[in-house]
């Protein structure tokens, strides 16, 4: 790294954002804590919150995007940026590790455990469960249910996402060749190819609740179940007004060929997500 | 290239009063919050301590009930460990690693302010459960189910208390890891870094990997109490014991996190005192990294007593006691440093000499309890907090306060008084080990821990340990003097403050410049 | 002044070892681990004495090197440092001494694991519940069971008597056991997670609601051997003790006949009509052990954790509904099913009691019949 880019590496001089979300989370968190406790206050302070946070996300990304396209970025900045994303993506991995070590867990260890294991934990204490996947625990919890097939939606979804990742790519070829038509057109196509699947996975929990019985308090199976896909609905829904959100900006002709780091985040960032779904495929789905 | 950053030409110049601190993205600025709310937290955490030695004084329930107490021993953990050890360390993270790498800042300013700025809050959620019905989280620090499904209303304020605290922990984390990765002076090559750097770069990713696995852990907790689901409850397959491996999973690598920074102060302070170039750098670093490495597959030695398989044990029992080798080697690095050295002693020194002694001996018990067969015994007993007390208050808050003394005549450009100094170091020294080392009897003789009350065979050494802990406590009251009497004023210090000193913050005036290395340094 | 606190901690470190090496079994419990009473407990203290020693011998060599840098390595002697930083040869040494080390402690400690482990061929079984707060003990083979609570009366706790001589380790029905059998725990829970643990008998193990846990012993010497539970498991985790009799097989043998003729007059006196009084006074005595540790004996539990009895809309509102609010307890609160914990007569008398104290005077009662038919 030259000297020169040492010198002019960009330091905000004070910024009023932090705080603003400090606020707003807070305010999000103690809300949503009362509301579970079964104070009527909760909702309100939820909304406030969440109004706060969302008011903190468009100040402070709206000042990095003015800053960038001001150009005060130098390349070097533009590398703490790529380190920092990174990062951040892994340890989304690692929140997502957690819960996939549930499953592993639950299937390999403590279900077994339930239905038989070497001291009779279920001659003692369950008598007649038998180990099993799926199942929502000796104390039947939540009822009998049935389990979504992997070669329906799941498919599909796996399909769509696959192709979506695609596409982000194909925009991402444009931008670099500074085609700003077809990279509009592809963002656009992920951006939907991202609603659909998102659209499709809430058939799916529809038809569990309604249809299957499957829910998330279907034992370990449902809460598994859910919380896995949910938390992956969730990123989805993250990533994807992210895309909007980029696509938006490439219309309004920001990021060129040589310096568009957000576009590359948030790809990334759809990446991350398509991955976790097939690590979801073949763990929850097909096996 | 002698002009500063483009848009800071009015280079002093910034708000005044509460808003500069509220607003700055400076990583001194920054560094100071941090490491003035680990020291009121130490405070907080600390009287909850003493309110913990004091029903322990005598057998028989004196001040407060069961309930309460169980509290104490809850918030003083969480306060300690989050508010007050790891904030220290990302205070010192801020101060020195832009000035010690040659940096005019942290790599990334704005996520500098918010991983702080969400700290006061997390804890003043966290600190209001002890005014909810039901009363403050009381199912230990560990927050194993069922038993913390009992918690009234303050639940919900715990975890995501807990979920704030990994959040700035993570921010934090990757702004370490960027700074560290990007933002070094030219020249300053990767095993050029000073060893306290290094240990940061490591324990950053040791966060990274291991807090949101903690905010897994404490979600699946939430929704097992509001959404009806099972991973706890074996009635619906779950298992209680899933939580504690997914917890200890980010528990044990935790334990590192807040001793490897400290490894790193240590290996800083020795050197200079000792005149004599670090023993074995290249060898610190990869035994550090050893350590990060072995700290993911050593997490069940927490659990021995929860039923597991015969192979379980004994791969864990192995992998844990393997960590004595590359901590050995640190330790033995750190002695043949001194070895035919010029020795002095000031206080940093004195603090560092302690930690190498003490951190030791909490090691030694460290492996002691690593031993499945015989931590059937001494499994939850006053033998593991004797334990986990040599390491976490003789290790991490010793080298933190040997790093105080070290870098305070560096930031505030004032001498600490020496005579004080190492007053404060004799008072404490002696009265920790009163405070701590009965405890290894204690448990050895069969006290289990988290217990308000105990039998009367246990009489004796409780008091003299609740009198160690009270002299330990007022003795801090020193330190707090101390410090805020060399912020206040004193005599000059030098640029260069300590005759053995060595390394790239030395090189900037007492106190350094607003913005530390506007001009990369010339790295030899 | 360094100096003499290396000093200092060299000489209590010798004191120690010659105190922990030359004492008895007996005397050395309130300083160092016990012996215990069983082949277990032996190993597990013979290997802490290997490791400590080992310990406290790497100790003296590595700050014992400290030590004598620190006195003769000092600037105030006018040396002038060396300047040596690396040495490849010493790094591997340090490196490979420890390791093999190591791996001889490691040999002796597989070894007892996979002793402490082996759980087979045992002569009797129990099966171990941890409740909230007090241990529930089943004998697998005998079909004899019972509860077994903390026995030091409040007032000693809060320092309104003398303390006694096993304060806080005493209980009313103690777990009897034969000597030289091996003995095979089967340990659960019924709310929360607790631990069996008995020093002297050398094995810890923790209780988890929903699952088996086992552990054995086979204790060679009679006597009563004091112990307690050892995982927080709430408020009065502190005051779960548990206490274990050794008898020689004639004794142990009488023991069971005696247990069996208790638990047959219990289920005669289910059979007959109690009357009021005598279920209200049977209910206190079953109220005080098993339910005011959380509801108090005053019956006002405790704001946002118990709620009070005295007044509540169940404990003066239909009488099925309040028998099957404690049989059944109320899942995912603290407040636990009773029904296998508590037998008819019990049942019967603690819910009457409930109805007719502090002030609910409902007036109605339960029959131990009734619970039977509940049941
Ligand atoms: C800073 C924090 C810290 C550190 C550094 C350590 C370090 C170690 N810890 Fe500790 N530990 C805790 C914090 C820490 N621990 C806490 C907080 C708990 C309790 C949590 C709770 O339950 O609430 C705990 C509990 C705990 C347990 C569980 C006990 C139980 O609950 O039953 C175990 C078991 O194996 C253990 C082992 C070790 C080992 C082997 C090391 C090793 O890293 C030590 C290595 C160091 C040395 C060995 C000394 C120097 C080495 C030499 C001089 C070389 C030569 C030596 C030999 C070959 C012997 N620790
Ligand atoms: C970094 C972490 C850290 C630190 C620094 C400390 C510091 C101290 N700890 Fe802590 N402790 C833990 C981490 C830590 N502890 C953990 C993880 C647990 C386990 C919790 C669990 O089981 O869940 C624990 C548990 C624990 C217990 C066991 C409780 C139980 O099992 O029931 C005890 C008992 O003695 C104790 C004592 C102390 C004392 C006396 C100090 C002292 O060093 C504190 C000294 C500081 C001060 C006192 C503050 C400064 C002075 C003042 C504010 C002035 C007022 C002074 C007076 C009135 C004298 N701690
Ligand atoms: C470990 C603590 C604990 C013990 C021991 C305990 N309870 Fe409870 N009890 C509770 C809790 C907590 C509740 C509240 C449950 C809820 O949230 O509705 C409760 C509720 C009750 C209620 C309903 C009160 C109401 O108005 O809602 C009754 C009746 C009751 N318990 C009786 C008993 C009896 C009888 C015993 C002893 C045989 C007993 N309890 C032992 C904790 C306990
Ligand atoms: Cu039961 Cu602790
Ligand atoms: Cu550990």
């Amino acid at each position: 790294m030259s000297e020169a880019a040492h010198g002019s590496y960009y330091v905000p001089h004070g910024t009023h954002w932090p705080i603003v979300g400090s606020i707003g989370l807070t305010t999000l968190l103690v809300g949503v804590a009362n509301f579970l406790n079964g104070l009527s206050v909760g909702t309100t302070m939820m909304a406030i919150g969440l109004a706060i946070v969302i008011f903190m996300m468009f100040g402070w990304f709206g000042q990095v995007i003015r800053e960038s396209e001001s150009g005060t970025y130098n390349d070097q900045v533009d590398r703490s940026f790529r380190w920092g994303m990174g990062w951040f993506i892994f340890s989304e991995v690692m929140f997502f590790a957690a819960f996939f070590g549930a499953l592993f867990y639950a299937r390999i260890y403590s279900v077994p455990w339930l239905g038989g294991g070497d001291p009779g934990t279920n001659e003692f204490l369950w008598s007649g469960f038998e180990a099993m996947w799926p199942t929502n625990g000796p104390g039947d919890i939540g009822g009998k249910f049935e389990t979504i097939g992997a070669w329906g939606i799941p498919a599909i979804n796996t399909l769509l996402l696959l192709s979506s990742g695609v596409t982000v790519t194909f925009a991402h070829w444009a931008l670099k060749k500074n085609q700003r038509m077809p990279l509009v057109l592809w963002l656009l196509a992920t951006v939907a190819l991202g609603f659909t699947f998102l659209a499709l996975q809430i058939t799916e929990y529809t038809h569990a609740y309604h249809e299957l019985n499957l829910t998330l308090g279907s034992g370990i199976y449902g809460s598994t179940f859910f919380m896995l896909t949910g938390f992956h609905g969730f990123h989805v829904t993250v990533g994807a007004i992210m895309l909007t959100v980029i696509m938006l900006r490439s219309l309004k002709g920001h990021f060129t060929p040589d310096h568009h780091f957000a576009f590359e985040g948030v790809a990334w960032y759809w990446h991350f997500v398509d991955v976790v779904w097939l690590g979801l495929f073949i763990f929850v789905y097909i096996l | 290239m002698t002009t500063a950053t483009t848009h800071d030409t009015h280079h002093e110049e910034h708000r005044r009063g509460l808003m500069r601190w509220i607003t700055t993205t400076n990583h001194k600025d920054i560094g100071t919050l941090y490491l003035l709310l680990s020291l009121l937290m130490f405070m907080v955490g600390g009287a909850m301590a003493m309110v913990i030695r004091a029903e322990l004084f005598e057998p028989g329930l004196q001040f407060v009930e069961p309930q309460f107490f169980n509290s104490m021993t809850t918030m003083h953990a969480l306060i300690m460990i989050f508010g007050a050890v790891m904030p220290a360390f990302v205070g010192l993270a801020n101060w020195l690693i832009p000035m010690m790498i040659g940096a005019p800042d942290m790599a990334l300013p704005r996520l500098n302010n918010w991983s702080f700025w969400i700290l006061p809050f997390a804890f003043t959620i966290l600190l209001s459960t002890l005014f909810m019905d039901g009363g403050a989280p009381a199912g230990g620090w560990t927050m194993y189910p069922p038993l913390v499904m009992q918690t009234g209303n303050a639940f919900p304020f715990l975890i995501f208390a807990v979920h704030l605290m990994g959040i700035s922990s993570i921010m934090g984390a990757i702004n370490v890891i960027v700074t560290i990765v990007n933002m070094r002076a030219p020249g300053m090559t990767m095993m050029k870094m000073p060893l306290f750097v290094w240990t940061w770069l490591i324990t950053a990713y040791l966060l990274i990997a291991t807090m949101p696995v903690l905010a897994g852990a404490v979600t699946m907790l939430l929704t097992d109490r509001f959404f009806d689901t099972s991973f706890f409850n074996a009635a619906g397959g779950g298992d209680p014991v899933m939580y504690q491996h997914i917890f200890w999973f980010f528990g044990h690598p935790e334990v590192y996190i807040l001793i490897l920074p400290a490894f790193g102060i240590v290996s800083q302070i020795i050197p200079t005192f000792s005149r004599k170039p670090l023993f074995g750098y290249s060898s610190m670093v990869y035994a550090t990294a050893s350590i990060a490495f072995l700290s993911f597959i050593v997490w069940a030695h927490h659990m021995f007593t929860v039923g597991m398989p015969l192979t379980g044990e004994l791969f864990f029992m192995y992998a844990t006691m393997l960590i004595a080798v590359p901590t050995g080697v640190k330790v033995f690095n750190w002695v043949s440093t001194m070895w035919r050295g010029a020795m002095t002693f000031e206080t940093p020194m004195l603090f560092a000499l302690g930690f190498v002694v003490m951190f030791t001996i909490g090691g030694f018990s460290g492996l002691m309890l690593a031993m499945a067969p015989v931590d059937f015994q001494y499994h939850d007993t006053y033998f593991v907090v004797a334990h986990f007390h040599y390491v976490l208050v003789t290790g991490a808050v010793f080298a933190i306060m040997g790093a105080t003394y070290f870098w305070l005549p560096k930031w505030t450009g004032h001498m600490y008084n020496e005579k004080l100094g190492k007053l404060h170091f004799w008072l404490s020294t002696i009265s920790v080990n009163v405070l701590f080392f009965p405890q290894h009897f204690l448990g050895l003789a069969g006290m289990p821990r988290r217990i308000p009350d105990y039998s009367v065979q246990f009489a004796g050494f409780n008091e003299i340990s609740s009198i160690g802990g009270f002299a330990f406590g007022l003795t801090q009251l020193l330190f707090v003097y101390i410090v805020f009497k060399t912020i206040a004023g004193g005599e000059k210090a030098t640029d260069q403050v300590w005759e053995g000193a060595y390394g790239l913050e030395w090189t900037l005036s007492s106190p350094p410049p607003y913005h530390s290395f506007s001009i990369a340094p010339d790295v030899k | 002044m360094l100096v003499n606190k290396i000093k200092r901690t060299l000489t209590a470190a010798a004191a120690m070892t010659a105190l922990l090496g030359a004492t008895n079994a007996a005397a050395d419990y309130a300083l160092n681990l016990t012996t215990g009473v069983t082949p277990i407990s032996r190993e597990a203290h013979t290997l802490h004495m290997l490791i400590l020693e080992v310990c406290i011998g790497i100790g003296v060599v590595v700050f014992g090197a400290m030590f004598i840098s620190i006195v003769r390595h000092r600037k105030s002697r006018g040396v002038q440092p060396a300047q040596f930083h690396e040495s490849t040869a010493v790094e591997i040494l340090w490196t490979v001494v420890p390791f093999l080390i190591l791996v001889g402690m490691a040999i002796p400690a597989t070894k007892a694991l996979v002793a402490m482990e082996d759980t087979s061929d045992a002569d009797i079984s129990i099966k171990v519940t941890g409740y909230q707060w007090r241990w529930g003990y089943d004998y697998v083979d005998s079909g004899i069971s019972f509860i077994s609570s903390l026995a030091t009366p409040k007032d000693q706790i809060y320092n309104k008597a003398e303390k006694g001589e096993h304060y806080l380790l005493e209980v009313d029905k103690p777990v009897v056991v034969p000597v030289n059998k091996k003995v095979r725990l089967l340990i659960t829970a019924n709310d929360v997670i607790h631990a069996w643990w008995v020093p002297q008998l050398g094995m810890k193990k923790d209780a988890i609601p929903g699952y088996i846990n086992e552990m054995w012993f086979k204790i060679d010497k009679e006597g009563t051997y004091r112990g307690q539970c050892a995982e927080l498991c709430g408020k009065d985790h502190g005051f779960m003790p548990i206490v274990v009799v050794a008898k020689n097989e004639a004794d142990y043998a009488q023991w069971v006949a005696e247990q069996k003729g208790t638990a047959s007059a219990e289920k005669q006196a289910a059979q007959r009509t109690w009357s009021k009084d005598e279920l209200v006074a049977r209910g206190e005595t079953v109220y005080n052990t098993s339910c005011a540790a959380c509801h108090q004996a005053n019956g006002e539990g405790v704001s946002g954790a118990f709620p009070a009895l005295k007044g509540s809309a169940i404990a003066t509102g239909p009488v099925a509904d309040h028998l099957a609010l404690v049989m059944h307890g109320k899942p995912g609160t603290a407040m636990a099913a009773f029904a296998n914990q508590l037998s008819d007569v019990e049942l019967a008398a603690v819910v009457t009691f409930e109805r007719n104290a502090w002030g609910n005077n409902v007036g109605d009662l339960v029959q131990p019949s009734d619970v039977k038919a509940a049941r």
